[in-house]
């Protein structure tokens, strides 16, 4: 099967929609004629032209309300934030009126709209490399999808237009394996593998709530998304050596989060490491550790051991993002602390 | 400019081209609007009713005029203050009347109450309790009455207070730039809340408000149904035919106070009573009968009939099932894919 980046992935979905239901249309920064600011885009304003692919000036609330307008009478917009740090700039319009219409309108609204939103740090400093996804999963109606693969990219992207519901689709800049049009080269990271890159070429869906168990194993548990799959995984790899049986559990959707997947497997190891980036305080870490600890606490044979960004805003100096931002070591470093006893 | 007196901006009513069923028609709408709200605001004295609301008393001669020169099919956003706009867009005042009381048959399945009432239906896309949150969504309906190519105009209903939120020039910005079938309508009564126009904008001209933008505008006396028709019949007209946006300020008066039972104590009531006297049903009436085109016997069959349509309503919404404590679970995700199931 051919392999695709993540980025290729999500185009490929978006194209393959927009192919298929003229109602489906693309909005946001830079998105149409540069093809996106990490070229996720790239060539759907050519295919498409300037009714279904809309350049938008830098209004993210505006634009993100009409988003939800046009959702409201027919069309299935995908609206692209160029960083997910922006989407604070819009926060009333998909907190408060994207998430809430359903019910308030006593289900006759009908929200079919995905926010496409690029995060994680990557040497941008403060306000270009947050990790959004515990507000929203702190949002009732809307769903949140991480997809850490080119096959889970796709699959979960069109599933996300499909919906009637408005899906938050957060893509790890990391992952994309792009360059950037701005000239910048291909943003990687030694411990991304290439795990999912086969993608089918025909149009296929992944249902939410389906978590996916990336590696088995019988010792730990490591639930872990977007770019702390691969870290994961590699951690995972290393400790194979040392005859320590990682579980890898990737949970996809973050809402609806698929509980009894990593309960079983909870059950199986008895031993959990979370492993986020988002920070730690109220973050998804905290969230997912407060289930288990609920759910499955006669369990456990040791606490289950968070490891997440520290509580800062992220600075931009190479060794301080480092340090604050989860890495293999830290993902070692606590599977060894949950094994201790 | 300090607040708008009634002689700075009433215009004369001129019955050109307006026929006696469509009178009647705006007629019975603003009484409709008035005889809803007050009825309101007896059961909220009484105790009958939960929640809070926010009357449009004095006021409904622009959310008929505005919204009786649309199609069925147009849409409309609206705010806090939505009922005269809900009802000027034909939602029925039963489905309206179960909503306030909580019930199974309200219009939002007692989900959304006075301030999230809507009927999608008629076009009505919502009444939004964040004030300035409806203007990009009425915006967003008519980029998607382009796309579609469906020539469906939008009607965004705000305030005074609305027009300094950031979402309105973004949206302005937005429509001007595509060319979009919106219009903006200023409901100018003067007063946010306890902020008169003067105190919150720098420049209180709303109408000019667009020129940033290319989007052109019009004051009109927001108390004379008539005019406030003629101004929106021709803005959206032109916006149907590819014109683009327009931003229609009326200027008006809150005669009751912001919400529910709250007396201002922010205003004089010499301004109150003054204002009072330019009721936009009292004048309508006054100019309609005077001109001998609505006899007096016209308007009170109109009374009457809303008179029954309201008893009818609470009739309606009395017969309904109170909302249930689970309810809420059904309306939160369709979890629903497009044409079929997940
Ligand atoms: C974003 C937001 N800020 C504040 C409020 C509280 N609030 C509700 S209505 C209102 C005044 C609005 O004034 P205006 O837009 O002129 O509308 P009016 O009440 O006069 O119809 C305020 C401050 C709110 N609901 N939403
Ligand atoms: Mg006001």
């Amino acid at each position: 099967m051919r392999k695709l980046s993540l980025a290729d992935a999500i185009r490929e979905a978006m194209i393959q929609e927009m192919r298929s239901n003229s109602n489906v249309i693309l909005m946001g920064e830079d998105v149409g004629r540069f093809n996106g600011a990490f070229h996720v885009s790239h060539g759907m304003f050519e295919e498409f032209g300037p009714k279904r692919v809309w350049d938008t000036p830098i209004s993210e609330a505006g634009f993100m309300g009409m988003g939800i307008g046009a959702a409201l009478t027919g069309l299935r917009p995908i609206i692209e934030f160029q960083y997910a740090d922006f989407m604070y700039c819009a926060m009333d319009q998909i907190v408060n009126e994207a998430a809430k219409l359903r019910l308030m309108s006593g289900g006759q609204a009908n929200v079919p709209l995905v926010i496409r939103a690029p995060q994680g740090a990557t040497g941008r400093a403060a306000q270009h490399s947050q990790s959004v996804e515990a507000y929203f999963m702190h949002t009732p109606g809307m769903y949140v999808v991480m997809p850490s693969t080119p096959y889970d990219a796709k699959g979960l992207m069109i599933s996300a237009i499909r919906l009637n519901d408005p899906v938050l689709v957060l893509e790890h800049k990391l992952l994309y394996g792009a360059a950037s049009p701005g000239g910048g080269k291909a943003l990687t990271d030694q411990t991304i593998s290439e795990i999912g890159s086969d993608v089918p070429e025909d149009a296929y869906t992944i249902p939410f709530g389906k978590a996916d168990i990336k590696r088995a194993g019988s010792d730990v548990t490591i639930i872990a998304t977007l770019i702390m799959v691969h870290r994961a995984l590699a951690v995972a790899g290393e400790l194979e050596k040392e005859g320590i049986s990682c579980e890898v559990i990737d949970p996809r959707t973050l809402v609806p989060l698929d509980e009894e997947t990593i309960l079983q497997s909870v059950r199986k190891t008895n031993r959990v490491v979370v492993a986020t980036e988002d920070v730690e305080r109220g973050g998804v870490s905290a969230e997912l550790t407060s289930i288990i600890s609920r759910k499955a606490f006669d369990f456990l044979d040791a606490p289950v051991e968070c490891v997440a960004a520290d509580n800062t805003p992220i600075p931009f100096g190479p060794a301080a993002e480092k340090h604050v931002i989860p890495q293999m070591e830290d993902i070692r470093d606590a599977v060894y602390r949950v094994l201790k006893d | 400019m300090t607040i708008r007196k009634p002689e700075d901006v009433i215009e004369p009513f001129n019955f050109e081209g307006f026929d006696s069923a469509l009178l009647k028609t705006l007629y019975l709408r603003m009484v409709r609007a008035r005889e809803f709200e007050e009825k309101l605001y007896y059961l909220f004295l009484t105790i009958k009713m939960p929640g809070t609301m926010h009357q449009a008393t004095g006021q409904e001669a622009v959310a008929v005029g505005v919204a009786s020169v649309l199609n069925a099919d147009d849409y409309v956003t609206s705010t806090h203050r939505g009922h005269a706009h809900c009802i000027a867009k034909d939602v029925s005042l039963n489905s309206m009347m179960a909503e306030m009381f909580a019930k199974r048959n309200g219009a939002c399945k007692g989900m959304g109450g006075s301030m999230h009432l809507c009927d999608f239906s008629k076009g009505m896309l919502g009444a939004f309790g964040i004030v300035g949150a409806g203007i990009p969504i009425a915006t967003g309906a008519a980029l998607s009455s382009i796309v579609r190519g469906t020539r469906q105009v939008a009607v965004s209903f705000f305030g005074d207070g609305a027009i300094n939120e950031g979402v309105f020039h973004e949206s302005l910005n937005m429509a001007s730039l595509w060319k979009l079938p919106v219009i903006y309508v200023v409901e100018n009564n003067q007063y946010a809340l306890s902020m008169p126009n003067e105190l919150e904008s720098a420049v209180t001209d709303l109408s000019s408000r667009g020129c940033s933008y290319n989007v052109p505008g019009r004051t009109v006396d927001g108390n004379n149904v008539l005019a406030v028709y003629n101004a929106a019949r021709q803005a959206v007209e032109d916006a149907r035919n590819g014109k683009g946006p327009f931003l229609l300020e009326c200027v008006t008066y809150r005669v009751r106070g912001h919400a529910r039972f709250e007396q201002p104590n922010y205003r004089p009531k010499e301004e109150e009573e003054l204002w009072k006297q330019y009721d936009p049903i009292l004048r309508f009436k006054q100019a309609a009968t005077t001109a001998g085109i609505l006899s007096e016997s016209d308007l009170k069959a109109i009374d009457q009939q809303v008179e029954k349509e309201i008893e009818d309503s609470i009739a309606f919404a009395q017969s309904g099932e109170d909302v249930g404590a689970l309810d809420y679970k059904q309306f939160i995700y369709s979890g629903q894919m497009e044409g079929g199931v997940e």
